[in-house]
């Protein structure tokens, strides 16, 4: 076990639409039609823009279009809401809480919708989960092998700005800084603003360091919403996702 | 072993004990704590799935059958690790003796016995701070059963695997999980170096087994590093005093 997750780390990732290490128990990921694409990038850096506006274009296309992220989950959504609101969570804690729910929105949004031949946008993945943790000072072996159940996408575009740009969309878009955006529950700065600048930094260079592992799409995020939406337009219709008369649907069955 | 928890390099004691529901464990672990603390001893306690942080989405996953092995595995993950960052660590390091009513064995038996994978489980616990007295005990299922199925006159949906389809009867379904279960302590009794007490023995031989090893392995570090409650001269000694 430990040398084949070697090797994968040196080579190859495994295709598209398999977990990156470990198996998911019960789940037939066998037979998936559709396409799983990410986007990824540092907090305020206009991720869910541009997923608002690919899913409007990708239907006006004529896809099947479900689009996801994190703490979005059925189970633990509310959950994860109620525990920041606290300010009471501990890294270890945050971290299990997220994967918690990102297995539960695979489990029941994300591999049905692509069983069904669905174009699944997700606003953000493992990747952020990962990131906010070793940013924390979590061991990153760890966090890797807790998140390997999630399946490989097709493509994962990384949105990348510099801090500078965050700061400057958080205090003009926002008009406030965010306490967890701010990592101020590791309290990485004296004020809002220096402990934004610092876990961001940090946050910013552990996504830049997965890019290459991981296979990353870098997208220069520092341009008009405009410039990076035809970009990934051109970088999505190279990936030539095909018309597909989804059946099922993607829904949770009813409990 | 030596890399499969955080080790404890502080002041204070981990003491766990296992078993499937009905072996006698929480009786067991009850009146040890009450020794120690009689002893003088700060004691704290934790028992499996209890932070108030989690537990209302545990409660309605439970409730509506949301759960699938890997949800059930990391929603109890994230509880241990809420009790672990704010509660049992931070007494761990002040001194005191915190003693567990199940711990990360439980996730690597009972999840396992759900279909994920051993190597993973273990990982995923890895920030847990090894105990230092691990009790396991053994009880023959049937035991077990007769116990439980006194008791209370439901049998829950998870308890009794029923997420899993074995059976869809709900006795069968709890003898046949619970069997799985026990198979799996069985099997990582060497590897987690348990002290296997013999479940079907009377309440007041196991406790004495317990406190014999207690004493044994951890007596003299417990004088010396954990945290006691100033001495009270005998006597001001009264009686509410003495029972609590």
């Amino acid at each position: 076990m430990a040398s084949t997750k070697r090797n994968r780390r040196r080579g190859a990732l495994p295709p598209p639409l398999t977990p990156y290490s470990e198996p998911l128990p019960g789940v037939d990921t066998t037979s998936l039609a559709g396409k799983l694409i990410v986007i990824e990038g540092a907090d305020a850096v206009g991720r869910s823009t541009q997923v608002n506006q690919l899913r409007y274009w990708l239907e006006q296309e004529g896809h099947a279009v479900l689009d996801t992220g994190m703490a979005r989950s059925a189970l633990a959504g509310k959950g994860i809401a109620k525990a920041k609101d606290g300010n009471t969570l501990g890294p270890v804690t945050m971290t299990l809480y997220y994967v918690t729910d990102f297995a539960d929105r695979l489990e029941n949004e994300i591999v049905p919708a692509l069983r069904a031949g669905f174009v699944v946008l997700t606003d953000r993945y493992i990747f952020s989960i990962m990131a906010r943790a070793i940013a924390r000072g979590e061991d990153p072996e760890w966090i890797e092998r807790v998140c390997g159940f999630g399946l490989v996408p097709h493509a994962v575009y990384y949105l990348r700005a510099r801090v500078k740009d965050l700061v400057s969309r958080v205090v003009i878009g926002r008009g406030a800084f965010n306490y967890w955006e701010s990592g101020m529950d590791c309290h990485f700065g004296d004020d809002m603003y220096e402990s934004f600048v610092n876990y961001q930094t940090r946050l910013i260079r552990t996504l830049d360091h997965m890019s290459k592992r991981y296979a990353f799409t870098p997208i220069d995020a520092s341009r008009t919403p405009e410039a990076i939406f035809s970009e990934l337009q051109r970088r999505i219709r190279s990936l030539q996702l095909k018309p597909v008369n989804g059946t099922g649907r993607a829904v949770r069955r009813s409990a | 072993m030596d890399s499969l928890f955080t080790p404890n390099r502080h002041r204070g004691k981990l003491i766990v004990v296992e078993g499937i529901d009905g072996s006698g464990k929480s009786t067991q672990i009850s009146l040890l704590s009450r020794w120690l603390r009689s002893s003088g001893y700060a004691v704290a306690f934790s028992e499996w799935n209890s932070s108030p942080l989690v537990h209302e989405t545990t409660r309605r996953g439970k409730k509506k059958e949301m759960f699938t092995p890997t949800t059930f595995s990391l929603m109890h993950a994230t509880d241990f690790a809420d009790r672990t960052e704010r509660y049992i660590l931070p007494l761990i390091r002040a001194g005191a003796i915190v003693c567990a009513d199940r711990y990360a064995y439980t996730a690597f038996a009972r999840d396992v016995a759900r279909g994920v994978d051993p190597r993973w489980v273990r990982n995923l616990y890895s920030f847990a701070i090894r105990p230092n007295l691990a009790f396991y005990f053994k009880t023959p299922l049937d035991t077990a059963l007769s116990r439980i199925l006194g008791g209370r006159d439901a049998l829950k949906y998870y308890e009794a695997g029923m997420d899993l389809g074995i059976s869809t009867n709900v006795e069968e379904s709890f003898r046949i999980f619970q069997g799985r279960i026990i198979a799996e302590y069985e099997s990582m009794t060497a590897e987690m170096g348990f002290y296997v007490i013999d479940a079907t023995q009377s309440i007041e031989e196991q406790q004495r087994e317990m406190r014999a090893i207690v004493l044994r392995a951890i007596g003299r570090s417990l004088k010396k590093n954990v945290l006691r409650a100033p001495v009270v001269p005998a006597g001001i000694l009264t009686e509410t005093n003495g029972v609590h």
